[in-house]
């Protein structure tokens, strides 16, 4: 049913892939190479499911299977991202025929760069959802009971807010991201669990928030009610790790799978928050 | 609570729609909450869910609508498996549901003037469905995500994101004490102590191996919930969604929203016609849902629609294509814009799966599992105006004291099928409604969290520790993978339990699934190691799978009738076949004698309780509490459909004029 070129129809009878593991955080990576067969229709996740069930590489030595993480394989939950062929997005839609077509010899997986690894292809992506806490992504209602309806909204604020609205925290632009850098922190001897969770926030909080939560922060400036935080959210963007760290590279918006504007948000919270400086200038 | 002075703490296992909505009003209400779930929460597989909300509305009521005919709609499409009390709490709450929806930020398309916008589903006559443009689950899941990381933001909650529920904790006195996880990247297995529990873990469709769900909907807490004594209802009701886009690796919903916006469903009449679609005039195509479903067309209820493009597929032989089954779904005299701004969403999955853009080219859909009628069985309290009693204990409460069901893996709302836009509501309200149940059950108990004695929950920790190591280690002369196993269930399960039901093929099911079962018990792992193991994970959730399995094939079994998404062609109510009115009014009389004797036996909910020493579901019936809307016959399609509503009609006027003179009440409802 997919529609391919002609010169990609010529199928292979096996396909060729090179995962990159590693066995645990801190623990050195190493390639590792698997053969499957080829079927019609394949995406990366049904490759790494014949990897799971045969779980022997290419010479035929056992080997455990490729962690990695996967949920609706609709491209919704964001949780399968991971950089295929040197380029980072969802497995579940790259689709093994395209990656042919690019690449005939091998389908080269490895995790996301910009996170700890945790095993294989799976990354902590904690600090992605800090991120979101920090710039307080959430409409600050007074209460979960029936209040009656919220406030009208035009179509035009709608259509506006729900593309950002669609942002499945995936990672793919923090991984483009130039000035979003690896944070990988190790427990010290004594240190306790509570103690190294705060001492992880604390770093994460200072580093660049990234370019979601900027989007996301603009998402909430925009609603009626979520509006009332905006200065808050405006401070956070303005202090360590917000807006100035952006470099403006604009790979963020490239690599965006649901294609969201998120240079247009970045550029209105540089506006949003030189106003709001001033005004605080004057209110001093 | 009662006697420490801590706040109430309770487990909410799950973070889709319903855990999150639980959550969250938990919170509000004064408990700490623990949140534990396998992925992180805003991947929760809520977010697939594409089309809508339903409430009747400001617009509908101007039409004749109110919550009761939501109500009559739900419980109609359900075939009456469903018990109308919840349901009718549910419908009348709807509206709020969507008003609070919409204060929490749910970017909901909007009207020219700013209402909210509304569209049709199936089952219904109204324009009910409020949508986010077809990522409506998503948005729905954020807001609620939201609200959660503010609370725990606050500190009033704790998350637990990539563990796994491996079952409750219970005292001598069976009731629920806590819950026992493993985390999935360390695998330390631990207790976690509290005054109530929640579970709302959604569907079981991986059992199917390859359905619209997620990988995380493998039923596995709800089965270890009913393995230590839960009861389960209804497993045998499973919906397949008409349209789903066939895929390898799953099989990817394509809503009922295209059809709600106006998409048609159609074949071309001469079998595997070889022109390209937008090349067969109009007189060549056979829009079979419209032509055989004048009133509803391309929006019957999801039993009918999928028993229909079944048919043409199978007993028509019209499929599309000859290697494989599928129909036309086509949106393509929708302008693009329109679509765009409506259905995008999941137009874009058609495109980026399948590479071709439906906006150009109708779509090849096909039938597909989607949704977990059935669940573990929930407690209510029915309150004086045939609602639920506000606040009661046992609202939602499954047959563990203290152990609550919500969400998809409850049984109730949906009866023998569910109507679309029905389950994001049914999450939402089940999350937000029974938040003071659990507050009062909690309140009323002795001992809490912090009472707990250690050795319960060290001896529940062990038990669970015992279970891991031995599928690392035990089994090490076997060479049994489970995931050919699971590829062996699921191909058994899509095969004999789906759409069309046979008893033989039944009965050979249920012999098959207890070998598969007892070779998933000693399966041998390709990896032993302790860091981030999925192959156990995985392992384990398989073995889980049997229970469920087995109830729901034994339930199909012993179910010897056509209800809702469960069809059995050997049971199935003929037409009526006499043109001669007076031969055709005894007909009509005989069908419906013959219905109300097979209510009398069927109308009734599948209880099924674990018997561990068998291996064996064991199945029991309760009745369904049909009080608020008699049954009536369901003729979608039906020949003879007029002739039997009116003999029907006469008689539900004559039992309504009977009760009302016997009891000497007039105007009793």
């Amino acid at each position: 049913m997919i529609a391919l070129d002609p010169s990609t129809k010529k199928r292979p009878e096996f396909i060729n892939v090179r995962v990159r593991r590693q066995d645990a955080p801190g623990e050195a990576p190493y390639w590792e190479l698997h053969k499957i067969k080829y079927e019609p229709e394949m995406n990366v996740i049904s490759v790494l499911q014949r990897i799971a069930a045969q779980s022997t590489n290419r010479d035929g030595k056992k080997v455990t299977p490729v962690a990695w993480d996967c949920g609706c394989l609709e491209e919704v939950c964001g949780s399968c991202t991971m950089v295929i062929n040197g380029r980072v997005r969802q497995s579940c839609s790259a689709l093994v025929d395209r990656l042919l077509a690019d690449n005939p010899d091998e389908v080269v997986l490895e995790p996301m760069s910009k996170f700890p690894v945790v095993r294989d292809l799976v990354v902590d992506r904690a600090r992605l959802f800090q991120g979101l806490e920090r710039v307080k992504a959430w409409v600050p209602v007074d209460s979960y009971y029936n209040m009656g309806s919220g406030e009208r909204i035009l179509r035009e604020d709608q259509e506006r807010n729900y593309p950002l609205s669609q942002c499945m925290s995936c990672g793919c632009c923090l991984e483009a991201c130039p000035q979003y850098t690896k944070i990988e922190l190790t427990q010290k001897p004594g240190e306790t669990d509570q103690e190294f969770e705060a001492r992880k926030q604390a770093a994460h909080s200072e580093a660049f928030v990234g370019p979601h939560a900027i989007s996301q922060a603009m998402l909430f400036n925009n609603h009626p009610t979520g509006k009332s935080l905006a200065g808050e959210r405006l401070d956070a963007l303005e202090g360590p790790g917000g807006l100035a760290s952006c470099g403006n590279a604009q790979n963020c918006v490239a690599v965006c799978p649901k294609e969201i504007p998120l240079t247009t948000s970045i550029a209105r919270a540089g506006r949003a928050t030189t106003l709001h400086a001033i005004k605080k200038w004057f209110d001093k | 609570m009662a006697q420490s002075n801590s706040p109430t703490r309770v487990v909410v296992v799950g973070g889709g729609l319903a855990g999150l909505a639980s959550t969250m009003k938990l919170t509000e209400l004064g408990a700490q909450v623990d949140l534990i779930s396998l992925t992180p929460v805003k991947r929760s597989h809520s977010v697939c869910a594409q089309g809508g909300i339903n409430s009747c509305n400001d617009a509908t009521r101007q039409l004749g609508d109110d919550e009761w005919k939501h109500l009559d709609d739900t419980v109609y499409g359900g075939d009456f498996l469903n018990h109308q009390p919840p349901v009718k709490e549910m419908a009348y709450w709807a509206p709020k549901v969507i008003e609070l929806m919409d204060r929490l930020g749910v970017p909901f398309n909007r009207t020219g003037e700013g209402f909210i916008d509304r569209r049709r589903f199936g089952g219904t006559l109204y324009k009910r469905t409020a949508f986010a443009g077809a990522t409506t689950g998503q948005q729905l899941l954020y807001a609620l995500d939201e609200q959660v990381r503010r609370q725990e933001a606050e500190g009033n909650v704790r998350k637990f994101e990539f563990w796994d529920f491996l079952g409750p904790i219970q005292d001598e006195t069976g009731r629920c004490r806590g819950v026992v996880a493993q985390d999935m990247v360390s695998m330390e297995i631990k207790a976690f102590p509290a005054d109530a529990v929640v579970v709302a873990t959604g569907g079981c469709g991986l059992i199917y191996g390859r359905s619209t769900m997620s990988v995380f909907c493998t039923g596995s807490a709800a089965s270890r919930c009913f393995q230590v004594g839960a009861k389960y209802a209804n497993a045998e009701f499973i919906q397949v969604h008409p349209t789903a886009i066939p895929g390898a690796d799953k099989l990817r919903l394509m809503s009922e929203s295209a059809r709600g916006e106006g998409g048609r469903v159609w074949v071309p009449r001469t079998p595997q016609d070889s022109r390209g679609p937008r090349d067969i005039p109009e007189a060549d195509r056979y829009y079979f849902l419209e032509e055989r479903y004048p009133e509803y067309g391309n929006l019957v209820p999801r039993d009918i629609a999928t028993r229909e493009i079944f048919d043409i597929c199978v007993n028509e032989g019209l499929s599309v294509e000859d290697d494989r089954m599928c129909v036309y779904l086509d949106l393509t005299h929708i302008p693009r814009h329109e679509l765009d701004r409506k259905l995008g969403g999941i137009l874009e999955i058609y495109e980026k799966f399948q590479g071709v853009d439906p906006r150009d080219e109708p779509m090849k859909i096909f039938p597909a599992v989607h949704y977990s009628m059935g669940g573990l069985w929930a407690d209510y309290v029915k309150g004086e105006d045939g609602g639920l009693e506000a606040g009661a204990p046992r609202n939602h409460m499954t047959s563990i004291d203290g152990l609550y069901a919500i969400g998809e893996c409850d049984y109730h709302y949906h009866g023998a099928n569910r109507l679309g836009a029905n389950s994001l509501l049914s999450c939402i309200f089940t999350g937000l409604f029974t938040g003071s149940s659990i507050m009062n059950y909690s309140a009323s108990q002795k001992s809490g969290a912090d009472d707990v004695p250690q050795s319960l929950l060290d001896s529940a920790v062990k038990a669970e520790q015992d279970r891991h190591d031995h599928l690392l280690n035990g089994n090490a002369g076997s060479d049994e993978n489970p995931y050919l196993i699971h590829q062996e269930l699921g191909d058994l399960m899509t095969r004999v339990a789906t759409v069309v039901r046979r008893n033989d093929q039944l009965e050979e099911a249920i012999k098959k699934v207890d070998e598969l079962h007892e070779r998933a018990m000693k399966v041998s792992l390709a990896d032993t190691g302790s860091w981030t193991n999925q192959n156990v994970i995985f392992a384990k959730s398989l073995q889980d799978m049997f229970p469920l399995a087995k109830a729901l094939l034994k339930g199909a079994l012993q179910r010897d009738e056509c209800r809702g998404a469960h069809f059995k062609p050997d049971f199935k109510k003929p037409s009526l076949t006499s043109e001669d009115p007076v031969e055709r009014r005894r007909q009509a009389e005989a069908w419906c004698d013959e219905f109300e004797a097979n209510n009398e036996k069927y109308l009734k909910s599948t209880v099924a309780t674990w018997n561990a020493s068998t291996n064996q579901p064991d199945l029991a019936y309760e009745d369904v509490d049909t009080t608020l809307i008699p049954p009536r016959p369901r003729l979608y399609g039906l020949v003879g459909a007029e002739a039997i509503e009116e003999v029907w009609n006469e008689r539900a006027a004559k039992k309504l004029a009977q009760s009302k003179s016997g009891s000497g009440l007039v105007g009793a409802n």
